[in-house]
């Protein structure tokens, strides 16, 4: 373990032994943390390794019970974000809070506008701030643009922005990338290299390991609450990483096994809804895992929603196991052997304050009934099966689920559908936001489906998960598929040539 | 943290010890509050909100709202005075009146569930249009002249208790209602929808077709809370009834069911239903005029929407200092 502070320059923030509890759990475990000007700092660490309670501690959101907080080597006490926020310290979140009927410029300096006469905000001065903190960003984004419809890679540059005229210091950024797409990423990451070459500090959170190595100096991992190491980066290889946080080897992240694909389980026939998805055909059979990759937009969602009966098509027609589903339906979807998790948990997925048990259960009201009424014990022994299963770590069953950390929820609405005994299984982005060792684990049980019999059909904007679990590709492009790639010829090339539309179907 | 101890701020708990300190307060210290005449006129003049309160309870924890209950409820009273007038038999006219509760419940849902409008709006549309109605149809008469065995059975009381002869199919539909919300697949569906549509729909829940059918069955009640109404008080006019929303939704409010769906108990709703019946026999007593009793409504009102969030707040607060 190295310490720049040896020869460099002072941190600008840094962690003393911090340690924070909850009731009987204990967050944090004498953690320490230096950040200095000039460096992106990675912090790994699965979901529930202390990661959020970290950084709100250096948000002022959280007070340690021990340790220190030193700001520029002094002991500092933040009392609340305000103090924190003025002592420098900005966090940009995932998902960024603009007012989207707001201009830019108005988001940025909400509350505390450059004044004229008689109170009138100064529009001119306004805007002439806003163009300099766009320029010192290096992007060009017009300053009286309502913020609805940006992009979230250029809201969170407003947010940097904001937070730059705050004479921000230090950068929080809490996965920034989970919801890009691959360009904005790139955008992103040109911003964060121009505020370290400014002499900013950036702690950067991602749960996409290539990330970290793509744009950070040194990587700080937590385990348990606990710090486990902080690190150079450079020279560290991927598995390094995921030894430090998961405190094992990780046995394989994609661990396909090869079946034999059986019958075909899920047929989709020209398939349209107008003006999202046109002519769309394919079909996944008994045993195998069809990745369906394309750009964010592309309608991937959107073609499951159908299948699935939440969005009405508009022509073509949807077989499961040889029946005809009807449109719109779900209910007759689940019936013939149909099970989808969506996109969104949160949304979708999940009923957030309603019990683990409960959520389970909700896809198994129709089965899980004895003389018209539910049956608690057979719904409770279902969901607690399920639970067990796919080792979803809680307190109680009936706790809610909005307790859990994102990557039980995830395994929470796997169990909701996995209790319905599907034969053809759609996830939507099954992994995105949960740590690489849930993940691990989430592919492990997607290939034993799959060996069981079970079609499955994964739609990802994860290249490597896509490239590492399905047996073939398809990809769309603008509301269509335009191709369809055995195992062997899929390569981030080809995935994304077809994604792009620059490829030959 | 012991569960006991979370239970302890549940708001519907709260509220059926608050009925019981007011009650036994009553007994003690309110003149005339005890006697079985008294008694019998509480419950008696309760049982309409308490009526309509079961459906609407039921609305309420699926997200939705019905405020054109008590029009409804005017209406079937208005038509079956119109009706009894020209002539035609009561036991004719009963069945027509809950089948008409029944097409007012169906046009809500259907405005609600087939053209995805808000029901707080088109149930206030309805409220105006259906009490409108009512008035085309019966004027300013007032029938009085109902068969009397049927006068007898919705005012009358059971032998020399000062229970009314009411309350027993009220008893029915109570536990019909509690079984159905809380043991049912439906009821189970209902808190989903009301906590989150999409994520029902996910989970293949049949979200319009449930809401459709609270719709009709809050039309039916309502209906028949009209029929009764109109007997109870041997009167059908068209302003039967007027207001009785308002009563309705702060009761079900008060019993700790979340304005914004997906929370809450019928044994909850139910106290707070006798809570503010209790509360107005008091104020009555007590010779608090009418519209002072309307301004203690409203103000149980606000509390209800925000007592349940208080009690919740607290749970939660200790729940994260016991869990982290």
């Amino acid at each position: 373990m190295t310490h720049p502070s040896d020869t460099g320059p002072a941190p600008v923030l840094a962690l003393e032994d911090i340690s924070k509890s909850f009731g009987a759990v204990r967050a944090l475990r004498d953690v320490s943390l230096e950040l200095f000007p000039g460096e992106v700092h990675a912090l790994a660490g699965e979901n529930g390794a202390g990661k959020s309670t970290l950084i709100k501690t250096l948000a002022g959101v959280h007070r340690p019970d021990a340790g220190r907080v030193l700001l520029d080597g002094e002991p500092v006490v933040f009392h609340g974000p305000g103090d924190a926020r003025d002592a420098g310290i900005a966090v940009i979140y995932q998902e960024p809070t603009l007012f989207p009927d707001l201009s830019i410029a108005e988001n940025i300096f909400m509350g505390r506008q450059p004044r004229r006469a008689l109170g009138r905000i100064d529009h001119k001065a306004t805007h002439a701030a806003t163009l300099a903190l766009m320029q010192r960003l290096g992007v060009e984004l017009d300053p009286d643009r309502p913020a609805r419809g940006l992009s979230i890679a250029d809201q969170q540059i407003v947010e940097i922005a904001k937070a730059l005229s705050f004479e921000a210091r230090v950068l929080i950024m809490d996965e920034p990338t989970a919801a890009l797409t691959g360009s904005e990423v790139a955008r992103l990451f040109g911003v964060v290299r121009t505020l370290r070459e400014q002499g900013a500090a950036v702690l950067f959170i991602s749960h996409r390991l290539e990330e970290m190595f793509e744009i950070c100096q040194r990587v700080t991992t937590l385990r348990d609450g606990a710090w486990i190491s902080s690190e150079p980066i450079d020279g560290m290889t991927e598995d390094d990483l995921v030894r430090r946080m998961v405190g094992r080897d990780l046995d394989e992240l994609y661990p396909k096994q090869d079946v034999e694909p059986g019958q075909v389980a899920l047929s989709v026939r020209r398939l349209t809804r107008e003006g999202v998805f046109t002519d769309v055909s394919f079909d996944v059979r008994h045993g195998e895992i069809v990745g369906l990759a394309g750009l964010v937009g592309a309608g991937r969602t959107e073609v499951a929603r159908a299948v699935f009966g939440i969005d009405r098509w508009d022509a073509g027609e949807v077989e499961v196991q040889g029946r005809r589903l009807t449109n719109g339906a779900p209910s007759t979807a689940m019936a013939a052997g149909l099970a989808l998790v969506p996109e969104d948990r949160r949304a979708q997925g999940l009923v957030m304050d309603m019990s683990i048990e409960r959520n389970i259960g909700l896809t198994g009201l129709r089965t899980t009934v004895r003389a018209g009424l539910v049956d608690r014990g057979a719904e409770r022994s279902r969901s607690l099966d399920w639970a067990v299963k796919l080792q979803v770590k809680y307190a109680r069953i009936a706790d809610t689920v909005n307790t859990l950390s994102g990557g039980n929820q995830q395994k929470v609405v796997l169990a909701k559908w996995l209790a319905t005994g599907p034969r053809v299984l759609i996830v939507d982005e099954p992994t995105r936001g949960i740590d690489v060792g849930t993940k691990a684990e989430v592919h492990r049980l997607l290939s034993e489906l799959a060996a069981d019999g079970v079609a499955v059909l994964m739609i990802s904007s994860d290249l490597p998960e896509i490239l590492g679990m399905a047996d073939r590709v398809l990809v769309m492009h603008e509301g269509r598929l335009t191709a369809e790639i055995p195992r062997a010829e899929a390569t981030e090339e080809t995935v994304m040539a077809a994604a792009t539309g620059r490829a030959a179907a | 943290m012991p569960e006991s101890l979370t239970r302890a701020v549940r708001w519907d708990t709260v509220v059926g010890a608050l009925l019981v300190v007011l009650l036994l307060l009553s007994f003690s210290t309110v003149d005339g509050f005890g006697n079985a005449l008294n008694l019998s006129f509480l419950i008696g003049n309760t049982l309409p909100i308490a009526l309509i309160a079961l459906p609407m309870t039921l609305l309420v924890v699926s997200g939705e709202i019905d405020l054109s209950v008590a029009s409804t409820a005017g209406l079937s009273g208005a038509v079956m005075g119109k009706l009894w007038n020209d002539g035609m038999a009561i036991e004719t006219i009963i069945p027509l009146c809950l089948l008409l509760g029944v097409v007012c419940g169906l046009v809500n849902g259907l405005l609600v569930t087939r053209l995805g409008l808000p029901s707080l709006a088109v149930t206030i549309g309805t409220l105006a249009a259906y009490r409108g109605i009512a008035q085309i149809v019966l004027g300013s008469d007032a029938v009085t002249d109902f068969p009397s065995q049927y006068l007898d059975f919705a005012a009358g009381r059971i032998g020399n208790t000062f229970i009314p002869q009411a309350l027993l199919p009220f008893v029915v539909l109570l536990a019909i209602a509690v079984v159905v919300l809380h043991a049912t697949p439906f009821g189970r569906s209902l808190f989903a929808i009301g906590a989150n549509e999409e994520a029902a729909r996910f989970a293949g829940i049949r979200v319009r077709r449930h809401k459709l059918i609270l719709f009709t069955v809050t039309g039916l009640m309502a209906s028949l809370t009209g029929i009764f109404w109109a007997l109870h008080y041997a009167s059908a006019r068209y302003d039967n009834a007027t207001g009785l929303e308002l009563s309705i939704v702060a009761a079900v409010l008060l019993g700790g069911i979340d304005f914004d769906g997906g929370r809450g108990t019928l044994g909850g709703a139910i106290a707070g239903v006798f809570l503010l019946g209790a509360l107005q026999n008091v104020m009555s007593l007590l010779n608090v005029s009418a519209q002072s009793q309307i301004v203690v409504t409203g103000v149980l009102l606000v509390i209800s929407v925000l007592g349940p969030r208080v009690a919740r707040q607290i749970s939660v607060a200790r729940a994260a200092r016991s869990a982290g």
